[in-house]
């Protein structure tokens, strides 16, 4: 069989409940967005994103799933399990958003004080960071990226499809816009 | 593909070859994984920034390449003292094979060396008997992901115990 420049385009996995999801639940449009928190293309998306969502509140939700690559950025399985610990809790959004906000404060001591800062219990999350407590989740948000084409960080799917364009706001506001018309 | 002579072809026996792998001189190719399915991965370069890109991400994906007991070569032309350094800075430990002396041969034979003096950006997996069972050529500048050789070894996978039963 050969394959032509076969170009896999679409999301395989499909959104679920245990999913994180930032938006309103009935938005016609969802972006899905493999990131790595040591990433500095995702730091760089981060805002864009942010102000997508607040741009056209009620039209798109966000979907964050891992996509660490860790033998390229060290810190970045122990920042995602982080951000699962904290969804354990109710609170994964805001860990999200402190680390993308901290990205050159990853290592175990700042991440300890930046779980600190929300006021979650440092000794309990870091005990399960250390322990990789939420390793198959992360696995799991990994393994489903690669088989979707996930190729490097951050990769959009915009319902479904993967967006090859930037990440920058117009082009983000485009594609959002675009999927809503269809 | 759309050059007659291009990339090789699935169900052609995979020409044998034996490549440095290390400074220190030892070398590998694909006859010594024979009886596990072997992904080639072709790149232009060590070092620009796509490649650095897949190879990494074949890194990470390595787990998922373990699980069908495949083994993963990565074949550019730069020099062996070029893959080590580009190895240790994106944290690979899969065999990154240098194409080298003479130049481009093992590329050429695959029909995946470019006018630009560079292996082209080209997969190919090769079934535990050592033929050709999938082949994808990319753009230089797209980063193909791991998805089709995921594909590739799973049809395999999936081939092998219809052959069985």
């Amino acid at each position: 069989m050969t394959t032509p420049l076969q170009v896999t385009a679409r999301l395989r996995t499909p959104v679920t409940e245990s999913d994180h999801v930032r938006g309103a639940v009935d938005a016609p449009v969802t972006v899905v967005e493999y990131g790595d928190f040591q990433c500095q293309y995702c730091g760089a998306a981060y805002p864009n994103l942010h102000d997508l969502l607040r741009q056209r509140e009620g039209t798109v939700r966000l979907v964050f799933r891992h996509f660490p690559i860790a033998n390229v950025h060290p810190y970045a399985e122990s920042a995602a399990e982080a951000a699962e610990a904290a969804g354990a809790r109710g609170r994964f959004w805001e860990m999200h958003d402190w680390l993308y906000e901290h990205q050159d404060q990853l290592d175990p001591v700042h991440l300890s004080l930046g779980v600190e800062q929300l006021g979650l219990p440092p000794e309990e999350i870091g005990a399960e960071v250390e322990r990789q407590a939420y390793a198959d989740r992360v696995r799991r948000d990994f393994v489903g990226g690669i088989r979707s084409g996930v190729n490097g960080t951050p990769t959009l799917f915009v319902n479904d499809v993967r967006h090859d364009g930037g990440y920058a706001l117009p082009d983000l506001l485009a594609a959002v816009d675009a999927a809503a018309d269809t | 593909m759309t050059d007659p002579n291009g990339l090789i072809r699935p169900g052609r026996p995979a020409p044998d070859f034996s490549l440095p792998a290390t400074p220190d001189g030892q070398h590998t190719g694909p006859g010594e994984y024979r009886g596990r399915p072997v992904v080639l991965a072709f790149y232009p370069a060590d070092w620009s920034p796509v490649c650095g890109d897949q190879m990494a991400l074949y890194q990470a994906a390595m787990p998922e390449f373990d699980r069908y007991r495949a083994a993963v070569l990565g074949i550019s032309v730069d020099s062996i003292w070029s893959h080590r350094a580009f190895a240790e800075n994106q944290g690979i430990a899969f065999p990154l094979l240098a194409d080298f002396e003479p130049k481009g041969e093992v590329a050429r034979a695959y029909g995946a060396y470019t006018p630009r003096g560079e292996a082209a950006r080209a997969l190919v997996v090769l079934d535990p008997d050592g033929a050709v069972a999938w082949s994808h050529l990319s753009p230089p500048d797209v980063n193909p992901g791991a998805d089709g050789i995921l594909d590739a070894l799973e049809r395999l996978g999936t081939d092998r115990q219809v052959v069985a039963g």
